[in-house]
């Protein structure tokens, strides 16, 4: 008899090619994402050495973090150049890369194009059980479909495209068991900032997540996919939840998905990789689902996370003087003096886009919101930005398109857009921005900006009254 | 990649916690389809306050970085390690590292050092007026004050920087391996072949 396994665990033994002496493993590799920012060293390196990709099957291209959000074709349905040199470069470089190494990429102006990690679990392409990288922090993403995702540097990159396999050191395993009903207005974006602003930004450091508990059984794959994205912010590389019933029906009939008799086959074998009773992780956080608010960020890392009935705390109120030192630079940047009600900062840019939230449900909870209001006058920019055009085209047809642009949003083409300024979505130097993003870094959306991340729902409230905004108390209901 | 066993110099004092990627490198800079270059947007953001450790000439040039807890959080962009390793930074020190910098770090030849927090302030203290040394083959960090501190660091990892070793082509000689477990996955997950779409 075996000893009990966790997911975690199952999905490393089920991938390990060779075992060291001294622990790490030789890992196969079941899907490679690849994208035009961290890519193109890579190619260049296996072209110097003159080696190829090992299984082209296995990798997909799609450009995502440098698109201009704006309409890509003109009326005639020609592609319309991109204004920056640098990013038209990039783009142009993963363009004559991925046919030269015979990878299957999705064009810029294709319907299918997104960001990566809307593109796999759409497309099917990421599967339960998987091992999945990309060369991109936020790939811990497919782990709401029960994969093993994580991102790794541009040698890494290079090195899965030569061999299909990493050298690797197995993590430690912490549990994060969530159990209870979430309270009205709650998203699991909001789960996934308690969360964090519980275990702190390097509180799962060396060690892979897995999300437990009623909360993430109840839980949409779309908000499997939230959480699990942030697994990152948290300090871990990767963030599991087990696939279940609820996964299988999301999977199936997607173009890239196993169909017939290997869809059969391979739901038998995901529902072998659920965690055995008796397994022990090396970590265990439970929160209360009833604990959960409403929450956002107040500083510059995700752990400054703080209820939205809550006040700017003072730097002094934390025990560790470097936090206090940290909480002190955070709030000088983010223009914030402790003690004020979060309700009472205004905004002047709202950002609903990102890995993170920008799926289909993403914009129907934020246009749920926005459906007859209009976006605050002292609202500058408000961006919806759609993870993928498939995401586009659903929300499109629902006509949640409309009830944006009457409400006086801008509605754009998919791309990281906003989440990290690399394209020409930027929130100006001292300005402050909603956004349902992951990172709150100093300048990440911009230079100066100031970001505080929360769910679309709370965005679309933020975009509304143009002010920092409960959503309970625009939508009704009790908490 | 050029053989490293000893680290010698002068160290930026930096100190702080959670030196994130976008800090380290910001995304703007991520542009660039070469490796090279990149030092020049370097600690853009502490570079902008005045009297940094980054433009104070004592400092000029040094081959190692002491940092506090969790250096190079946040994104996974390689171009972090290849900005310091433009810069001529050859090792790092601080109490804790993410795990993809320094990952990220080592495939570019750049040592991670991690030492407690006491030894990473009393080399700071240090570093502000005299040289440290880092040396891979007894595994310490030195002063020249008699400080010793010992540290940990995966063997393969070390015998892959003392040696300069190119880890795509160690990994290339397992060919044999690798083919056999695509053979063995082919029966018995088939359906991880990935469709056409
Ligand atoms: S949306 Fe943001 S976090 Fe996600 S892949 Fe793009 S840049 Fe990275």
């Amino acid at each position: 008899m075996n000893a009990p396994r966790t997911l975690y665990e199952k999905i490393w033994d089920a991938h390990v090619v060779e075992r060291r002496d001294d622990g790490t493993c030789l890992i196969f590799i079941d899907r490679h994402l690849v994208h035009e920012v961290t890519s193109p060293q890579a190619f260049e390196g296996l072209r110097v050495a003159g080696r190829r990709v090992r299984r082209p099957d296995l990798t997909l291209a799609v450009p995502d973090h440098n698109l201009p959000t704006t309409p890509r074709v003109d009326a005639a349905g020609h592609r319309l150049p991109i204004a920056d040199a640098e990013s038209a470069q990039q783009l142009a470089a993963l363009e004559r890369n991925a046919p030269e190494f015979g990878i299957r990429y999705i064009d810029a102006t294709a319907p299918e194009q997104g960001i990566v990690h809307v593109v796999g679990p759409e497309q099917g392409f990421s599967l339960p059980g998987a091992t999945i990288v990309c060369g991109d922090s936020h790939t811990s993403c497919h782990g709401g479909l029960g994969a093993l995702a994580f991102g790794i540097g541009t040698s890494e990159v290079e090195h899965v495209l030569a061999t299909q396999t990493l050298l690797l050191s197995p993590s430690k395993t912490m549990e994060v068991r969530v159990d209870g009903t979430l309270g009205f207005g709650v998203s699991p974006k909001d789960v996934v900032l308690a969360i964090i602003g519980r275990i702190g930004a390097a509180g799962g450091t060396g060690h892979v997540i897995e999300y437990t508990g009623s909360v993430f059984r109840d839980m949409s794959v779309e908000g499997r996919l939230t959480v699990s994205n942030m697994s990152i912010e948290g300090g871990a590389r990767a963030g599991l939840v087990a696939p279940d019933e609820t996964t299988f029906a999301y999977l199936k009939g997607r173009p890239m998905a196993p169909a017939g008799q290997d869809w059969d086959a391979a739901v038998a074998w995901w529902r072998t990789l659920a965690t055995d009773p008796g397994a022990r992780y090396d970590k265990v956080v439970v929160l209360d689902a009833a604990d959960i608010a409403p929450s956002l960020t107040w500083g510059t890392s995700p752990e400054d996370v703080v209820p939205i009935t809550g006040v700017v705390p003072d730097p002094e109120s934390f025990a560790d003087p470097s936090k206090q030192e940290a909480a002190r630079k955070s709030l000088a940047y983010m223009g914030l003096t402790p003690g004020t009600r979060m309700q009472d900062v205004a905004v002047e840019n709202i950002f609903i886009g990102s890995c993170t939230n920008s799926r289909i449900e993403d914009l129907r909870a934020a246009a749920a919101v926005a459906r007859g209001r209009r976006v605050a006058s002292n609202v500058r920019q408000a961006l919806i930005v759609p993870g993928s055009g498939l995401v586009k085209r659903q929300a499109e047809a629902e006509g949640l398109d409309r009830i944006f642009i009457e409400a006086g949003f801008q509605w754009r083409e998919p791309g990281c857009s906003m989440c990290l300024a690399m394209n020409p979505d930027k929130v100006p130097s001292g300005e402050r921005c909603a956004s349902t993003s992951n990172r709150n870094f100093v300048g990440r959306q911009g230079p100066g900006a100031r970001t505080h991340l929360l769910s679309p729902a709370m965005a679309a409230a933020a975009a509304v009254t143009g002010r920092l905004t409960d959503v309970r108390d625009l939508v009704g209901g009790s908490a | 990649m050029d053989p490293i066993t000893t680290v010698e110099g002068r160290a930026y004092p930096l100190g702080r916690k959670n030196v994130d990627t976008d800090v380290i490198i910001p995304a703007h800079y991520l542009k660039t389809i070469t490796r090279a270059g990149l030092g020049r947007g370097a600690f853009e953001t502490i570079r902008a306050e005045p009297g940094n450790v980054f433009d104070d000439p004592d400092y000029a040039g040094a081959p190692i970085l002491i940092a506090g807890d969790n250096f190079g959080c946040g994104s996974s962009r390689e171009h972090a390690a290849w900005a310091l390793g433009d810069m001529g930074v050859k090792a790092v020190i601080a109490p804790s590292f993410s795990d993809i910098f320094s990952g990220n770090a080592f495939k570019n030849g750049i040592v991670t050092v991690v030492l407690p927090q006491e030894a990473v302030d009393r080399l700071l203290e240090v570093a502000k007026d005299h040289p440290i040394t880092v040396d891979l083959e007894s595994r310490t960090v030195t002063t020249p004050f008699q400080d010793r501190f010992v540290f940990e660091i995966d063997p393969f990892r070390r015998d892959c920087l003392m040696q300069g070793l190119d880890e795509i082509g160690l990994t290339l000689a397992r060919d044999a391996a690798i083919s056999a477990y695509e053979a063995r996955i082919a029966g018995e997950r088939p359906w991880l072949a990935a469709k056409a779409g």
